[in-house]
């Protein structure tokens, strides 16, 4: 058995989150949501999720001192971060006039400009909602039964640049190419939502509670 | 370019069932909205949208209980519109599994109510339903005005100039329904949805109208609509979401197969 725990920093719903790891899970995993320290540190995986603005999402995680529990479950076990809780893993973020974030990863996380057109001229609207491709660049275990350039279910307005490429484990196209996965060790994270991306993202979910963290 | 155009099937709930009325008389139950959710999702559908139709205040909970099945079985993106008033009835849905909230009615009485949910929530929740009805006379320049009421009530508030405010107030995305098309089935006003589409940077969702595939095409192609919402020719299974994409696909619009 093992205890999967989704951290709670009070940004954003997630019980989409934890009832889709739940329809994947083995019947011997538990899934808890929790804000609670002592969960984070005795789960065997850790999902980091997030939703809105960076700067609340840093407010929130440091008012309830989660800010170096996330840090140490991303140092040491099967983590997966999703949307700004992939962003937040990085140095900074333009988003709010700048915020300094977690720096787990060096690099800055960048707005999509408003002016972008596709190829039949077109506008590219920011938010980017939908389906879009993900071409996963890197072999990794979480990507087992899930086909290359499969679609996945997007929303965000900002995206994560790092400054090391080699961590980047996908891409995806809008109107830039850019990162749409990070991986290194023990840790993937995400800007898609796999929790609303039908088969293929429980397929990812059920992969991570099957991780054992070895890339 | 390689986001999808999104098909979106919609479920009008009243009382915790499915309905679909034509012309708002003619009340005709089609289901369960967790099986009916569940089979559109099994087609294929990118996003299921819930307008709650209930009359009356006192059976508001029904719906909250609704989305919270459904959010344990579907796992696709889900918004949820009606009778929305307050930040906190749009946190109450937020935390029973829907992705995206519709503000429609009480932004019209109090703009500054999507400002506040929005900075609440993120603009990536908040949803501006806006009902228009075109108001210009044959041959004079096009102009839609803002509806209440099912369309019957003017509100004078030009239908363009106000989902660019509602942008600026921070609505992350439009869903547009010409008034003069729902429920006729001869297609969505394209002229509408394009000059909405051209005038906001954030994705719109066209409504209102459809009849038929080549609709929801020409919603894309020719309205430059984001995504399309279609209610009664799925739910009485005229066509499933998968032959819509697959007509889509075939007139070159991508889509998620």
């Amino acid at each position: 058995m093992s205890l999967i725990a989704v951290v709670d920093y009070g940004m954003g719903n997630l019980r989409s989150v934890s009832k889709a790891i739940e329809h994947v899970a083995k019947n011997s995993d538990r899934v808890i949501v929790s804000s609670n320290p002592a969960d984070i540190n005795n789960a065997d995986h850790v999902v980091f999720p997030g939703q809105g603005a960076a700067r609340d999402c840093m407010h929130e995680l440091q008012a309830r001192k989660l800010d170096a529990v996330v840090l140490k479950a991303a140092a040491e076990k099967p983590f997966l971060g999703i949307c700004m809780g992939m962003q937040i893993l990085l140095t900074h973020s333009e988003e709010n006039q700048g915020v300094e974030c977690l720096d787990l990863y060096p690099g800055n996380v960048r707005r999509f400009k408003d002016n972008m057109h596709d190829s039949e001229d077109l506008k590219l609207k920011v938010p980017h909602m939908g389906w879009n491709r993900v071409r996963w660049t890197q072999e990794h275990r979480l990507l087992e039964n899930i086909a290359q350039d499969s679609r996945f279910y997007f929303v965000h307005s900002y995206f994560a640049e790092p400054s090391d490429s080699s961590l980047i484990a996908a891409r995806s196209d809008y109107g830039i190419d850019f990162a749409c996965a990070l991986a290194k060790d023990n840790v993937m994270a995400v800007q898609f939502h796999p929790e609303k991306s039908a088969a293929d993202g429980l397929q990812l979910l059920k992969n991570f509670c099957h991780w054992n963290g070895q890339p | 370019m390689s986001l999808a155009k999104r098909i979106i099937p919609c479920l009008d709930v009243a009382n915790g069932r499915v309905v679909k009325g034509v012309q708002f008389v003619d009340i005709r139950d089609a289901g369960d909205p967790v099986e009916v959710a569940r089979r559109y999702d099994a087609e294929g559908a990118d996003e299921i949208t819930f307008l709650d139709i209930t009359a009356t205040s006192d059976d508001r909970d029904t719906i909250i209980h609704v989305v919270e099945q459904v959010a344990e079985q579907v796992f696709i993106p889900l918004t949820v519109g009606g009778g929305v008033r307050s930040v906190d009835d749009v946190r109450r849905l937020l935390n029973a599994g829907a992705d995206k909230v519709a503000i429609n009615s009480a932004a019209i009485f109090r703009p500054e109510f999507v400002k506040e949910a929005a900075d609440k929530v993120g603009s990536q929740c908040i949803v501006v339903a806006i009902d228009a009805k075109r108001v210009s006379a044959e041959g004079e320049a096009n102009k839609w005005e803002i509806f209440t009421h099912g369309g019957r009530k003017p509100t004078g508030i030009d239908a363009v100039e106000w989902a660019i405010k509602m942008v600026a107030f921070g609505a992350g995305e439009i869903l547009l329904t010409s008034m003069d098309r729902d429920g006729t089935k001869i297609g969505f006003d394209l002229d509408l949805t394009r000059a909405i589409t051209d005038a906001v940077n954030v994705p719109v969702i066209a409504s209102g109208g459809v009849g038929n595939l080549d609709h929801l095409a020409e919603g894309v192609i020719k309205g430059h609509a984001d995504a399309v919402l279609a209610a009664s020719i799925f739910h009485f299974a005229e066509y499933s979401v998968g032959e819509a994409k697959q007509h889509m696909a075939s007139c070159g619009i991508e889509v998620r197969l």
